[in-house]
């Protein structure tokens, strides 16, 4: 067979090709496909927006209402005398609780693992560790909390309130966001170009002046992210707060944000959410709906923060 | 000039006083610091064994295996939490993968960036919502309008429901873990599935999925995960608070491992009870740790995996 005359078998496969990839077709199949992705998308979207809805239309009454009256007030037995005061304070403590131990405990395990760790055994067991620590439930982390700050250092965390305090909140809720805020830190950490480091070695710096003036510096916007969401974490989380011993009732006391107050019984506001949701009636609900409002006002404006701050972080590096 | 009068020379580089002292310190608190989680994780094991043990070497184990977990009244029949967890964990992932993992390759292979830049935050708004949240908005909305409106027979307190809520939990877990899988593929793959004239959608299912196999199954292992130890959703919408008959309705109320522990704790000012009561609170939480770990550990080695691959 000449080459000049093409068979024509070799003719319908360059027919087929030219047809398949020149010829307008319809993609049905294709379509469907992206149809279905953007309804898990509207899906999602529109879960969340019926959420925030829901509750807002609920919650709006009393808020609007007795606004002042609502967010001071004390934890009562009917809807309309129940404030959140006592469980705002509670919330606001275990946020202090967070941000001064969790943050510079958990920022300096992270420069540990990045910057100074050597490949070894102890330093995989303890990033095995931080990973798994990550994945443990947070009612875990409660019976943590019950077995060791309110029962074994129950005279130390509160010994009025059988160690049932804001201290044992804290701390186990400190304790529980610490992997978070580590794996956050550390993935900051990583982010930062060698060459950075590499300027201060060169000019003579040591490890801990190189991490002081050239790593944290660049390295600050990512770690503030994970901080904040870490914190956010915190600040929604009732489970632990249940084995920890929260109020879920009647509760004396509770309201002065003076520190020596820490060792009084206490409650948090996801803690009034789960036990409102409990009670019978719509007006129970209106109040639970407005209580969320404001948790979610205060976990928002912090993972708000925390996005602002990453755009603003990422926008700086291009 | 102000550089001219101070030369560098040997003896200001040289590693001494202060700078030696601050060296050696600071090596010194960030090991402590890291150190740190792993006494976390001895006082998690040391907090559950001591009690687990008290439990399992006095419990009478025909009390293990009876009609419903009941603690105060000594039956801790544990394949009602199991099976309870199970419903719900199941329930959620039904909810969880489909939207999870459709917004995920949305966003990876489809979405422009300024719908990916929109798309992204709203997920992790999702995200930021605390669970007791959710818990309310399924007691109070998925149950009675999505759940008692398709089905006539469900109770108010319903695992449908508070699975659904698990699962609405867990979208944006799923969608970013599936997301950064599907983004570590490379383009190289992709150009090439291209080059060979093939459809957007050829490309994605047959190419970058199975590329990204291992993130997936990583994700769909951390979600459930997640799911099973999930506790306040169940706790409020799921009812059956102080204990549950065994079941396996999910248009009826139940317990899961998570709730069992958490109602056990609420409502009373101590946890006391009849012999063991307080003890079965430990021995769950054992349950529930071993099984969350071992799910970990699993899906850590398909992450792993992914990374090693590209």
């Amino acid at each position: 067979m000449a080459l000049s005359t093409p068979s024509s078998s070799s003719v319908r496969a360059a027919e087929t090709v030219r047809s398949g990839l020149t010829a307008r077709q319809s993609d049905p199949f294709g379509r469907a496909f992206q149809v279905s992705l953007w309804v898990a998308v509207l899906a999602t979207v529109a879960i969340l927006g019926v959420l925030i809805f829901d509750v807002v239309t609920h919650g709006w009454g009393v808020l609007a209402g007795e606004t002042g009256d609502f967010l001071t007030g004390r934890l009562g037995s009917q809807p309309e005398n129940s404030g959140l005061g006592q469980a705002i304070r509670g919330t606001f403590y275990i946020g202090v609780f967070v941000v001064v131990l969790t943050f510079p405990l958990g920022i300096a395990a992270a420069i540990y693992l990045e910057e100074y760790a050597q490949h070894g055994r102890l330093n995989s067991l303890i990033s095995v560790a931080i990973r798994n620590l990550a994945g443990v439930p947070s009612v875990v982390y409660g019976i943590l909390g019950l077995t060791i700050f309110v029962k074994a250092l129950g005279s130390v965390t509160g010994p009025d309130a059988n160690g049932r305090t804001v201290v044992s909140a804290g701390l186990t809720l400190s304790i529980l966001v610490l992997p978070i805020v580590i794996i956050t830190a550390a993935e900051a950490l990583r982010a930062v170009p060698n060459g950075i480091r590499e300027g201060g070695f060169g000019v003579g710096a040591t490890r801990w002046e190189v991490v002081r003036s050239h790593v944290l510096p660049y390295a600050a916007p990512g770690i503030l992210t994970g901080t904040v969401i870490a914190l956010a974490r915190a600040l929604g989380e009732a489970a632990p707060l249940i084995l920890v011993g929260a109020t879920t009732g009647f509760l004396t006391g509770g309201e002065s944000f003076l520190p020596d107050s820490l060792r009084e019984r206490f409650t948090a506001l996801p803690i009034v959410i789960s036990t409102w949701s409990g009670r019978p009636g719509e007006d129970w609900a209106a109040s639970t709906s407005a209580a969320i409002v404001v948790l979610l006002v205060i976990v928002f404006a912090a993972n708000l923060a925390a996005i602002v701050l990453r755009n603003r972080f990422e926008r700086g590096r291009r | 000039m102000p550089l001219a009068r101070t030369p560098v020379n040997l003896e200001a580089l040289r590693l001494t006083g202060r700078r030696a002292v601050a060296e050696t310190l600071g090596r010194y608190a960030f090991f402590s610091a890291a150190f740190f989680s792993i006494i976390v994780s001895g006082m998690i094991v040391w907090s559950l064994a001591a009690e687990t043990w008290t439990f399992v070497s006095q419990v009478d184990y025909s009390t293990l295996w009876t009609d419903g977990w009941f603690p105060r009244r000594g039956m801790y029949d544990i394949k009602t939490l199991v099976v309870g967890s199970l419903l719900t964990t199941i329930v959620a992932m039904l909810v969880a993968v489909p939207l999870g993992l459709g917004a995920a390759i949305y966003m990876s292979e489809y979405a422009k960036p300024s719908v990916r830049k929109v798309l992204k935050p709203t997920l992790e708004v999702l995200a930021g919502i605390p669970s007791v949240v959710l818990g309310f908005f399924a007691l109070t909305f998925i149950s009675p309008e999505v759940v008692q409106r398709l089905f006539s027979g469900a109770t108010q307190f319903n695992m449908l429901a508070a699975g659904i809520g698990v699962g609405i939990l867990t979208i944006p877990l799923v969608a970013s873990v599936s997301e950064d899988a599907m983004r570590s593929v490379p383009d190289t793959l992709r150009e090439a599935s291209y080059g060979m004239g093939a459809r957007r959608v050829s490309t994605v299912l047959r190419v970058v999925v199975p590329a990204a196999v291992s993130g997936l199954v990583a994700a769909l292992i951390i979600a459930i995960s997640r799911a099973i130890g999930e506790t306040m959703v169940v706790f409020i919408a799921a009812g059956a608070t102080g204990g549950s008959l065994f079941s396996v309705d999910v248009l009826g109320p139940g317990q899961t491992m998570t709730a069992a522990i958490a109602s056990q704790a609420a409502g009373t000012d101590q946890v006391v009870g009849e012999g063991l009561t307080f003890q079965s609170l430990f021995f769950v939480g054992s349950l529930l740790f071993l099984l969350t770990l071992l799910l970990n550990l699993v899906a850590d080695r398909f992450v792993r995996r992914v990374r090693q691959k590209y």
